[in-house]
C-alpha cells in the first residue's frame, strides 16, 4: 500500500515542479539560491578559516580588487570574497532559522485563531495586532540589547518580531477551511480539535506556509543585516556586519567600493532570489492565484 | 418554417490531453412558439449545446455542423450580427442568477443596457420599457433602483427573466433556470415563465437534468446521453412512454407522490456516465443499460423512428426500437453473456418500453450463457450490419 | 409505545443574526423510531438543517432536551464523543463533505482512528462494501477528484458506517447528486435499514424522496413542525394548507396552489399561526367561512406532540375533522 501512496506522492511532486518549472522568475530565483547555498555549505572545505583573522591577514589594506584578492581587502587587509563566504554561512543560517521560528509561531497562532471562537480568538488576534503595528524593527533592537548578542538571540529576536503577518494569513486561510463541510463532516464523526487542526486545517494551509516562509527568509535576511548594521550583531561575521565595517571605516569617502558593494550585492541578489521563489510558490501553490501569473 | 434548426453539431473541446468530443452530432428542430425540453445529467453535453447555439463557448471549443436560427447561419455570422442575435432574437438565462448579475449597477440599468446598447431605446422610453418588464416578470417598478444584493434569490432570477425579454426575442434558451431555487420560489419562477412564452409566443429552449419539471413546461423532450441526442419526442411520450431505457430512468428517478409503484422503491441507474475521451464502444448506454443485447457493445443505434400511431415524431436511439436489427441478432442465438447486463437486468427495470416483440432479458440470457464463440461471430455480424448502415 | 431511539422534546434554537434574533427552531417534538426513516421537510430557512445539527449535538439547544434512547444527551466532550458512535452524519454535498487531499481509505479510517477502533482495515473494507463500493481494495487509494458524484456520496456514508451507528441524520443526501444516481443512493438507504436495522431522519425539500424511502414525515415551517404522520397519509390527504401547497408544485399535480410571498425569515414570526400571512385557505375565505380566522390571524397554535399518527397544527384543519366526526 504504501509504494502505491509513495507513488502518488511522487507524481504530485512532478505535478508541482511541472507547474513550478513555467514561472521563470521563480526558477532563476531557485537557480541563484541553489549557487548561495551550495558555495555556503562548502566554504569550509574550499577556504581557510584562518584569513578572517585580523592578525594573520595577508593583504594591504583596502586594496581594490586584483587577482590574488579577486574582489579587494578590507580595512585590516583581509580578504573581501572570503568574508562574503563565510558571511553567507551566518546570514544564511539567521535567515532560514529566524524564518523557521517566526512561521512556526506564526502558524501555530494563527490556526488556532482561526479554528477557536470567542474570547481565545479575539485574544489571540489582539495579541497579533499588538505584534503587527509595533515597530519590528526596534522590538527586535531592544531585544537583542537585553538578550545579548549571539546568533541565537538575534533568531530569536528576529522571529518574534516578524510572525504577526504570517499569523494573519494563516488565520485567513484557516476560516477558509473551518467553512468546508469536510469540517463538518468530520467533527460529526467525533473529532476534538486537536485532530481537526492538525489533520485538516494543517495539510490545507501547508502550502501557504511553505511560500510565506520563503518570503520570510528574505526578510530575516534583510532584518539580520540591518540589525548588525545598527550595531546589534551576533558576534559573527555577517554579510549585515561586512556593510557595518565598510561604513565604519569609510570605505565610501576611501574609495573602496569593492568593501561596499560586494555584502551589499549579495544581499539584494539572495533577498530577490527568496522573493521569486516564494512569489512562484505562491502562484502554484495558491488556489486563488492559481494561474493568475504565468 | 422552423425558428431554429441544428444539423449534425458536434461540439469538441481541446484540451491538454487531447480532444474532448461534447456534444456529437446533434440534430434538432424547433418551431416559433414551441418549447422543447433538454435532458440529461452532467457531463451529457446539454449545456455545452445551449451555449453553441449563440456561439457563447470558450475558445477552445470547436463547433461544426450547422445551426440556422430564422434563416440565417449562426456560425457562419459576423461579430456584430452575431450580438444582435444574442439580444434581439435569442437570449439565454442562465443557472446562477447569483453570478448573473453585476453586484455595484442598479438593476434598472442592468435591464436597459441591451435596449441601449442596441439602439433600440432611448433612455427616457427605457426606463418605461424597464418598468414594463418588471411589471411582466412580476416585480414592483421602484424594484429597478435596487441593487442585486438586495434582492432574494427568486427575485434576482425574475430579474434575469426580465433581461431576456427586454428586446423581445423570439427565443429564450433557460439554463437550468430554477436549480437552486427553493420548491416554492421555483414554481414561482417556472410559471412565471410558461405565461411569458405562452403570452408572447416565444419558443423556449429549457435545459435540465429533472424530467418532470420539462415534460411540466415543454412541447418536446430531447434526452442527451454522452453527448448524443438519445430520444427525442412529445414531452408526455418521452416521460410516461419512454422507448430509450436511459429516458426510462432519468423518469423513473423522480417519483410521482402517490404513485403505489413508487412507494418505497426508489429507482437509480447503476454504474456512472461515461468519460467523453474514452467511449464505451457500441452504443454508449450499454454498459449501464438493463436491457442490453450482446450486440449493444458493438452497434450503434442511430435515432429511429418510436413513436405511436397519431402521435408527433418520436425517434430513440436503441436495439429494441430497431426490430429489424433485433430479428439479427435472435436467429444468431443472441446469449447476453456480459456479466454487466446480468447485474442490471431485472424483469421490472425493462423500461425500455411496450415492445411486445422484445424478448425478456431474463429468457435471453438463459440461452446460452458464456457462449463466446457465439457472441464474436454475433459482434462480427453487428460490424458487417453498422458498416452495411453507414455505407 | 417503545421509547424511540432520538427525541427532541419542546426544542428551541436561536441565533442572533445581524443583532435580531432568529427562532431558527422553535418548538419541536419530534421522535424518530428503532429502524425507522423519518423524512423531515420543508423550505430552506425554515430550520430543518439546524434541528438537524441539534439533534446530533453539534448545535446547543436554547431550551429543551434531545433524548436518545430516553437519556438526555449530556454536552461534556466525553459523552458527545461516545454519542458520535451511535449517530451519524451525512451531508448534502459530498464533494465538500471529503477533504480533497485524503483517499477514500483515510476518509473513512477517519472515525475509526478517532474513536481507536481495533482492526482498522478491516473496518473499513466492510464499511467500503456496505455502502456498495465494492471490492472496497479497488477504492482504498483513490482521490475524491477520481470518483464519480455517487461514488463520493457512497464514501460519506461509508465514513458513517465504519462506526457502526444505530441512527444516520442525512441532510439533502442526494439534492447535489445526477438524476439516475438519486435512486441508488436512496435505495442504499433502505438497504441499510433492512440489513443493519439503521434508522434515519432525512432532512429535504424534496416530497418524493420521502415518498419513496420515508415511513413519516414532519413537514417543518418557520422552526415548527406543522404537520406529521404515516407519508401515505400525510402525502396522499394533506390537512395543513403548506403541505398541500408543497404537493401541488410538484410536476404533474392537477391543480396549483403556488404561494406568492417570500421565503419564511426566522427573525420575524408572525403572530397567530406563523403560516397565516401567506395561507391561501386564509386568503380564499375558507376559514372565515368556518369561522376560525381571527383565531388563525391572533392565537397562537400550540406545539405538535410527537407522537406517530396524522396530525396538523391548523385551526381550519381541525375544525374540519370535527365537523366530519359529527357527520359521521
Amino acid at each position: 500500500m504504501s509504494a502505491v501512496t509513495w507513488a502518488r506522492r511522487r507524481s504530485a511532486l512532478a505535478r508541482f515542479w511541472q507547474q513550478y518549472r513555467r514561472q521563470r522568475a521563480g526558477v532563476v530565483g531557485a537557480v541563484v539560491l541553489l549557487v548561495f547555498v551550495v558555495l555556503a555549505v562548502i566554504t569550509p572545505l574550499i577556504t581557510d578559516r584562518t584569513g578572517m583573522d585580523v592578525t594573520k591577514a595577508t593583504g594591504d589594506k583596502m586594496a581594490p580588487p586584483s587577482l590574488e584578492f579577486l574582489l579587494g581587502t578590507d580595512e585590516s587587509g583581509r580578504s573581501i570574497l572570503l568574508m562574503i563566504l563565510w558571511g553567507s554561512r551566518v546570514s544564511l543560517l539567521i535567515g532560514f532559522l529566524s524564518a523557521l521560528l517566526s512561521m512556526v509561531i506564526g502558524t501555530v497562532v494563527g490556526i488556532a485563531a482561526g479554528h477557536f471562537r470567542g474570547w481565545a480568538s479575539a485574544t489571540l488576534m489582539r495579541i497579533t495586532d499588538w505584534f503587527l503595528v509595533l515597530p519590528s524593527l526596534v522590538l527586535a533592537l531592544v531585544l537583542s540589547a537585553i538578550l545579548g548578542g549571539s546568533t541565537s538571540t538575534i533568531i530569536l529576536a528576529i522571529g518574534i518580531t516578524s510572525w504577526a503577518s504570517t499569523a494573519r494569513l494563516i488565520r485567513a486561510q484557516t476560516l477558509a477551511v473551518e467553512a468546508r463541510p469536510y469540517i463538518e463532516r468530520s467533527k460529526a464523526l467525533g473529532a476534538g480539535h486537536w485532530h481537526v487542526m492538525t489533520r485538516h486545517v494543517l495539510p490545507n494551509v501547508a502550502p501557504l506556509v511553505l511560500a510565506n516562509t520563503t518570503l520570510q527568509v528574505a526578510s530575516a535576511i534583510v532584518a539580520e543585516s540591518t540589525l548588525a548594521f545598527l550595531g546589534a550583531d551576533s558576534g559573527q561575521a555577517s554579510w549585515g556586519q561586512l556593510l557595518r565595517g565598510s561604513y565604519d571605516w569609510g570605505a565610501a569617502t576611501a574609495g573602496a567600493w569593492w568593501y561596499i558593494l560586494a555584502p551589499g550585492l549579495c544581499i539584494v541578489a539572495v533577498v530577490l532570489a527568496f522573493t521569486l521563489c516564494g512569489r512562484a510558490m505562491e502562484a502554484v501553490l495558491n488556489p486563488r492565484l492559481r494561474g493568475v501569473s504565468r | 418554417m422552423n425558428l431554429l434548426s441544428l444539423e449534425d453539431v458536434s461540439v469538441t473541446y481541446t484540451i491538454a490531453s487531447g480532444e474532448v468530443p461534447a456534444v456529437r452530432d446533434v440534430s434538432l428542430t424547433l418551431d416559433p412558439g414551441e418549447a422543447l425540453g433538454i435532458a440529461g445529467e452532467s457531463g451529457s453535453g446539454k449545456s455545452t449545446l445551449a451555449m453553441a447555439l449563440l456561439r457563447l463557448l470558450p475558445r477552445d471549443a470547436r463547433v461544426e455542423g450547422r445551426i440556422v436560427l430564422d434563416g440565417e447561419d449562426i456560425l457562419a455570422m459576423k461579430w456584430g450580427r452575431l450580438r444582435a442575435v444574442r439580444w434581439a432574437e435569442a437570449s439565454i438565462v442562465f443557472q446562477g442568477a447569483q453570478h448573473g448579475l453585476n453586484p455595484v449597477r442598479r438593476i434598472g440599468e442592468q435591464i436597459a443596457e441591451p435596449l441601449l446598447v442596441h439602439g433600440l431605446a432611448q433612455p427616457a422610453q427605457a426606463r418605461t420599457r424597464v418598468a414594463e418588464l418588471l411589471e411582466q416578470v412580476g416585480l414592483p417598478a421602484w424594484r429597478s433602483r435596487s441593487y442585486p444584493h438586495e434582492l432574494s434569490g427568486g427575485q434576482r432570477q425574475r430579474v434575469m427573466i426580465a433581461m431576456a425579454l427586454a428586446c423581445s426575442p423570439r427565443l429564450i434558451i433557460a439554463d437550468e433556470p430554477t436549480t437552486a431555487l427553493d420548491v416554492m420560489v421555483q414554481a414561482q419562477v417556472l410559471s412565471l415563465i410558461k405565461d411569458l412564452i405562452a403570452s408572447h409566443g416565444i419558443s423556449l429552449i429549457m435545459i435540465s437534468h429533472d424530467l418532470s419539471v420539462l415534460a411540466d413546461m415543454c412541447d418536446r423532450l430531447a434526452v442527451m446521453y454522452a453527448g448524443r441526442v438519445v430520444e427525442n419526442g412529445p414531452s408526455h411520450e418521452v416521460f410516461h412512454a419512454a422507448r430509450h431505457p436511459y429516458s426510462g430512468a432519468l423518469a423513473a428517478a423522480f417519483p410521482t407522490v402517490g404513485d403505489p409503484v413508487s412507494r418505497m422503491a426508489p429507482k437509480g441507474l447503476g454504474g456512472d456516465p461515461p468519460d467523453p475521451m474514452d467511449l464505451p464502444s457500441g452504443c454508449s448506454f450499454h454498459p449501464r443499460c438493463p436491457v442490453a443485447l450482446d450486440l449493444c457493445s458493438s452497434l450503434d443505434v442511430e435515432l429511429w423512428p418510436a413513436g405511436r400511431e397519431g402521435e408527433g415524431p418520436h425517434t430513440a436511439a436503441c436495439v429494441h426500437v430497431r426490430p429489424d436489427l433485433k430479428a439479427g441478432a435472435d436467429e444468431l442465438g443472441s446469449p447476453a453473456t456480459e456479466t454487466g447486463a446480468d447485474e442490471l437486468a431485472s424483469p421490472d427495470a425493462e423500461t425500455g418500453g411496450d415492445d411486445p416483440a422484445a424478448p425478456s432479458p431474463d429468457s435471453e440470457r438463459g440461452q446460452g450463457r458464456g457462449e463466446v464463440v457465439a457472441a464474436a461471430s454475433l459482434e462480427t455480424a453487428a460490424r458487417d450490419e453498422r458498416a452495411k448502415e453507414t455505407s | 409505545m417503545s421509547t424511540p431511539l432520538l427525541q427532541a422534546r419542546d426544542l428551541h434554537v436561536e441565533f442572533s443574526s445581524r443583532g435580531r434574533r432568529a427562532r431558527a427552531v422553535d418548538g419541536v417534538n419530534l421522535a424518530v423510531g428503532e429502524g425507522e426513516i423519518v423524512a423531515l421537510v420543508g423550505e430552506s430557512g425554515c430550520g430543518k438543517t439546524t434541528l438537524a445539527r441539534t439533534l446530533l449535538g453539534l448545535e446547543r439547544p436554547t431550551s429543551g432536551t434531545v433524548l436518545y434512547g430516553g437519556q438526555p444527551l449530556t454536552y461534556t466532550s466525553k459523552a458527545l464523543k461516545a454519542y458520535r458512535r451511535e449517530a451519524q452524519l451525512v451531508l448534502q454535498d459530498p464533494t465538500g463533505s471529503l477533504n480533497p487531499r485524503h483517499t477514500v481509505y483515510e476518509a473513512v479510517a477517519e472515525g475509526p482512528r478517532i474513536h481507536g477502533m481495533a482492526n482498522e482495515e478491516q473496518v473499513v473494507a466492510e464499511a467500503l462494501s456496505r455502502a456498495g463500493l465494492r471490492p472496497p481494495e479497488r477504492f482504498f487509494l483513490r482521490y475524491p477528484h477520481e470518483l464519480s458524484g455517487g461514488q463520493r456520496q457512497r464514501v460519506v456514508i461509508a465514513g458513517a458506517l465504519a462506526l457502526n451507528p444505530r441512527m444516520l441524520v442525512a441532510d439533502e443526501p442526494v439534492a447535489s447528486l445526477d438524476a439516475s444516481v438519486r435512486g441508488e443512493i436512496l435505495a442504499l438507504l433502505l438497504k441499510l435499514r433492512e440489513e443493519l436495522g439503521l434508522s434515519a431522519l432525512v432532512v429535504t425539500h424534496d416530497l418524493g424522496l420521502a415518498w419513496n424511502i420515508a415511513d413519516r414525515v414532519a413537514v417543518m415551517y418557520l422552526g415548527r413542525i406543522v404537520e406529521s404522520g404515516p407519508v401515505e397519509e400525510v402525502l396522499k390527504e394533506p390537512k395543513h394548507p403548506y403541505t398541500q401547497a408543497l404537493l401541488s408544485v410538484l410536476p404533474e399535480s392537477p391543480e396549483r396552489v403556488v404561494l406568492s410571498g417570500e421565503p419564511p425569515d426566522p427573525t420575524r414570526i408572525p403572530g397567530g399561526c406563523r403560516f397565516h400571512a401567506r395561507c391561501q385557505v386564509l386568503a380564499s375565505g375558507a376559514a372565515a367561512l368556518a369561522g376560525v380566522d381571527s383565531r388563525c390571524r391572533s392565537e397562537l397554535l400550540e406545539v405538535l406532540p410527537a407522537v406517530p399518527e396524522a396530525q396538523a397544527a391548523c385551526y381550519y384543519a381541525d375544525t374540519m375533522a370535527a365537523d366530519e366526526a359529527v357527520v359521521r
